[in-house]
């Protein structure tokens, strides 16, 4: 397992420097003068184009231009927004919880409800119930989540009224930021009825956020669980007398977890990636909207900052799913 | 040596790919799915090429006195426009039918990059080994480790928003799908018994590549290939609609969709009908690629 | 009465070319303690007919018998909860592939205690106990420490052992032993017969042999069935079977063991192969490979017709003289 571990361990290590690279090459990419593109000002005179250029360092060689830049992302500077002044990691860090929870009841409404349907698909396989589930699991895989989004708001805010439209608490509400977490900050507040509103914002989000993942892990338990009910174990276990109940979730279950936990890890960078779509549609105050406004603000230190961080946690979400796939397959936790 | 050339028998053989072929397409057949998958991308086809014949008016043509009128179902509308009219008075339907040609078009393109650039990188990785493969490979995992739609951003951000930017970000975005997928199969290929004869045998490496490992790797390809189209139509439309892909007037579906988001409740049906007709094109492809792998892949056949 | 009684068993399974019937018209008696052996080539129906028998055919297979009761019980349409209350504990069986056939998620401890849990119960450390005292009984040398390893960590052979372990925990009254030995190295193949053998006398239980070794059979069991493409062809005691087979196919096998080749130039063979499911003949079913056919074999399907103590299914018995 340790072996195992530190191998999955020495491949991160390279992909994450060659991210530090690409960020540090992407803001050198942009067309335009570097000063202007770092500024997000026009116009400035030449004097102080000259200072600023030696002030940011931008007239040293390259490699000791990057050397300086790795040393910053290993202490933690990654720049300043020049929208707010603001340090992007402290920016990132105000911002980051609400797109945790988001993401987090996302995964969480994908698993609830992804892998029991796709057990039950995976066991009256070419039944009704099987063809359903995969019709509705590949529309949803198929599914503009941007328009999802917009048909959920038209009909349960706009038509019905059920739920607020945008943002993550009604207004009304004066809710002390202890965790960054609304749902768990409105609920340690006291302010009635505030939870309420945390979850009815919560709502709709989370279900167009959910809408691919859960497609994807209801696909992938069924065609797991129908890979694993073929194997001769299975049969084993029938033969003993088990009950099909005890056959199905204990015995091809704890195999068909195998893979369905790799792909429930593969799906966060696709929560992450929908998380930028969702948040702009319900102008939800998290990553995603800073990342496309940043984008429309030409805020580069941001996009920079951002991207590595992002892609930094993607590696460590992947490192943690490769620890849990050692730790469920016996094969790689008790070695060879 | 020539004996074991002859004994071992070469799968890529003409015989066999045809028998491949018509055994393909009678599994496909009776998948009722990837039936109504390819007929939908037919008609879709039909329409990107036909659209001027077939859309009742011009994409960009105004009509003054018809602003936002209902879809004929709907109370107002009438047959003149089927599908209604938008705020500058464009009918929807025939944007939405010369919309087809730029999402089949965006779909076609940023596939047959990805295909090329990343399969090149994949057969070279996985044939020539080494060093190749270690800096090919790493390259593509860093642009794995960003989520899809997050890289494609941040390309546009860096080439500026537009069409033609978003179709490069998507295509990057989906190369290293191509590269690990071609690899993939060029490492399982290259130690089969009848490659190992060859190699033996002595036929060159170019010939190894192009007459032994190549044809076998297409089977996986094709799925990905049909998969990767949806998957570049959607992405291309999400960027539209973030307005970091086509940009108005261009009858992009995404792009349409944003630009009536301020009419999402005068005027419902500007923004469903693009959503619909993105839904279906991108669930016909995908129903179509699943009917493949099906069919391609008796492993994978339940 | 006789422990197992099947009158009659079809099975079938639908493909995309046709119905593939896997086995046809099999009749069957089983006494208490006996041995009886099933012989035949690989897709004769052989596992097919105790796979059908245990309930274990994969979904789109369709069952039919007149009769098919164990002790009495009805196994036809029984339902789920009365049937695992039998399967494991009254009737066990044991696998072809040892290493696919444990789970590999759970150790041999667990997989061994839950199939004692599942029919007697009892408290964890006497079902740990007992775990402990079936690998020892089974010859798994250092029971106390194999409880806690997994499948991948132990070889074929000791896969099967724990198999077997598995497999009479319960103490069942029929065994089940579906091509044990196959997929072991040949010096494991004895032990394991071997212990099959010892159990089976020491526990007094009835047992089903498949297998496609004509050899296992002449060492191992009481009588043979040997079945050819979905028939039984004859059902004898192994001696009588050995000393004269009545059954052309029969006597074909024999004819092919090594063993009776001594000295000739060539093995002999059984011309042809077995027919598939587009050119199954309409009369007997060994007619095209028979050295004996004639026009009412090739028009009339022969039935099972009893001889003496044994069965057989052929228009054209061969003489009983002892060769």
């Amino acid at each position: 397992m340790l072996r195992y571990l530190a191998a999955r361990i020495g491949l991160i290590v390279p992909t994450f420097f060659g991210i530090i690279f690409l960020t540090f090459i992407l803001i050198r990419l942009v067309p335009g003068d570097p000063v202007e593109v770092r500024l997000g000002e026009r116009g400035i005179e030449p004097e102080r184009h000259a200072a600023l250029l030696r002030q940011m360092g931008l007239d040293k060689p390259l490699a000791e231009q990057f050397l300086g830049y790795v040393a910053g992302v290993l202490r933690g500077d990654l720049g300043v927004s020049f929208s707010t002044q603001q340090p992007v990691l402290r920016e990132f860090m105000s911002l980051f919880p609400a797109t945790i929870e988001l993401t987090f009841c996302a995964v969480l409404l994908g698993v609830l409800i992804g892998i029991p349907a796709g057990i039950l698909a995976g066991m009256k396989r070419g039944s009704l119930y099987d063809h359903l589930m995969m019709t509705a699991s590949l529309t949803g895989y198929s599914m503009p989540i941007f328009w999802w989004g917009l048909l959920l708001i038209l009909t349960f805010s706009v038509n019905l009224h059920w739920t607020p439209v945008s943002g993550r608490i009604d207004l009304s509400y004066f809710v002390d930021s202890v965790t960054g977490f609304m749902t768990i900050d409105a609920l340690l507040s006291d302010e009635r009825g505030a939870f309420r509103s945390a979850i009815m914002h919560l709502m709709l989000p989370t279900i167009v956020l959910a809408t691919l993942p859960l497609a994807v892990i209801a696909r992938m338990t069924r065609s797991a669980m129908l890979e694993v009910l073929g194997e001769n174990y299975i049969r084993t276990a029938r033969a003993k007398g088990l009950s099909a109940l005890r056959v199905v979730n204990l015995h091809a279950l704890r195999n068909a977890l195998i893979p369905i936990v790799t792909v429930i890890g593969l799906q966060i960078g696709v929560l992450l990636g929908g998380a930028i779509i969702t948040e702009t549609i319900f102008s939800w105050p998290g990553i995603g909207k800073w990342l496309v406004e940043a984008i429309a603000r030409r805020d580069y230190p941001v996009l920079q900052g951002g991207v590595l961080i992002i892609a930094s946690l993607v590696m460590l979400v992947n490192l943690i799913v490769d620890v849990a796939y050692g730790l469920l397959n016996p094969r790689i936790r008790h070695g060879r | 040596m020539a004996a074991l050339e002859t004994g071992t028998t070469k799968p890529s053989s003409r015989a066999r790919r045809e028998s491949l072929t018509a055994e393909t397409w009678r599994s496909l057949r009776r998948n009722r799915g990837a039936m109504s998958g390819l007929a939908i991308v037919v008609l879709l086809l039909l329409t990107a090429v036909f659209a001027d014949i077939v859309a009742p008016h011009g994409p960009a043509e105004q009509f003054r006195d018809h602003l936002l009128q209902p879809p004929v179902w709907s109370e107002g509308g009438a047959w003149r426009f089927p599908f209604g009219t938008d705020d500058l008075g464009r009918c929807v339907l025939s944007r939405l039918i010369h919309g087809s040609r730029l999402s089949l078009l965006i779909g076609f393109l940023v596939v047959s990059f990805s295909l090329t650039c990343g399969g090149l990188l994949g057969l070279v990785a996985g044939f020539f080994g080494g060093t190749a493969d270690l800096l090919i490979m790493r390259a593509m995992d860093i642009l794995l480790a960003l989520p899809s739609l997050l890289l494609a951003l941040v390309i546009v951000a860096i080439l500026g928003p537009g069409l033609t930017n978003a179709m490069i970000a998507v295509a990057v975005v989906f190369l290293p799908h191509f590269a690990r997928l071609m690899r993939a199969s060029v490492l399982s290929e290259a130690a089969r018994d009848y490659v190992v004869a060859s190699r033996v045998a002595g036929a060159s490496r170019w010939r190894l590549m192009t007459d032994t490992i190549l044809p076998n790797c297409v089977a996986p390809l094709i799925v990905q290939t049909t998969l990767s189209f949806s998957a570049a139509i959607l992405d291309a439309a999400a960027l539209g609609f973030l307005g970091l892909g086509a940009q108005p007037p261009t009858p992009e579906w995404g792009t349409m969709l944003a630009s009536a988001l301020s009419f999402l409740q005068a005027a419902p049906w500007v923004v469903t009908l693009p959503g619909c007709a993105i839904l279906i094109t991108v669930l016909a492809f995908n129903l179509l690629g699943d009917g493949l792998r099906d069919a391609l892949d008796p492993k994978l056949k339940r | 009465m006789p422990l197992l009684e099947i009158r009659n068993l079809t099975v079938e399974f639908p493909t995309d070319d046709g119905t593939f019937r896997a086995v046809d018209g099999l009749d069957l008696d089983l006494d208490r303690g006996e041995v009886l052996g099933i012989v035949g080539e690989s897709g004769s129906g052989k596992s097919v007919t105790m796979l059908a028998l245990m309930g274990l055919l994969p979904w789109p297979a369709r069952v039919r018998a007149d009769r098919m009761s164990f002790d009495g019980i009805d196994l036809r349409n029984l339902r789920a909860s009365r049937r695992q209350r039998i399967m494991g504990k009254d009737i066990a069986m044991v696998f072809q592939e040892p290493m696919t056939s444990l789970n590999p998620c759970f150790s041999v401890g667990f997989q061994l205690v839950e199939a004692l849990k599942t029919h007697e119960g009892g408290a964890r450390i006497a079902l740990r106990r007992r775990a402990v005292e079936l690998l020892e009984k089974v010859g798994v040398p250092d029971p106390e420490r194999r409880i806690h390893a997994f499948p991948h960590q132990l070889s074929g052979g000791m896969c099967q052992r724990v198999m077997i372990a598995m497999a009479i925990a319960c103490r069942p009254r029929l065994l089940i032993a579906d091509e044990p030995t196959t997929a072991l190295d040949v010096t494991i193949q004895a032990e394991i017969l071997g212990l099959l053998a010892e159990l089976q006398r020491e526990q007094g239980m009835a047992m089903v042999l498949i297998t496609h070794d004509m050899g296992v059979v002449a060492e191992a069991v009481d009588r043979v069935m040997v079945m050819y493409a979905s028939q039984p062809f004859e059902l004898q005691t192994t001696r009588a079977l050995f000393e004269c087979p009545r059954h052309p196919y029969t006597a074909a096998l024999l004819e092919a063991l090594p063993e009776r080749n001594r000295g000739k130039r060539r093995l002999s063979v059984i011309p042809g192969t077995v027919p598939g499911l587009a050119d199954r003949p309409s009369g007997c079913i060994f007619s095209p490979r028979c050295q004996f056919v004639d026009a009412r074999c090739r028009d009339v399907p022969p039935s099972l017709v009893g001889l003496n103590a044994g069965q057989v299914r052929c228009h054209h018995p061969l003489s009983e003289q002892p060769r």
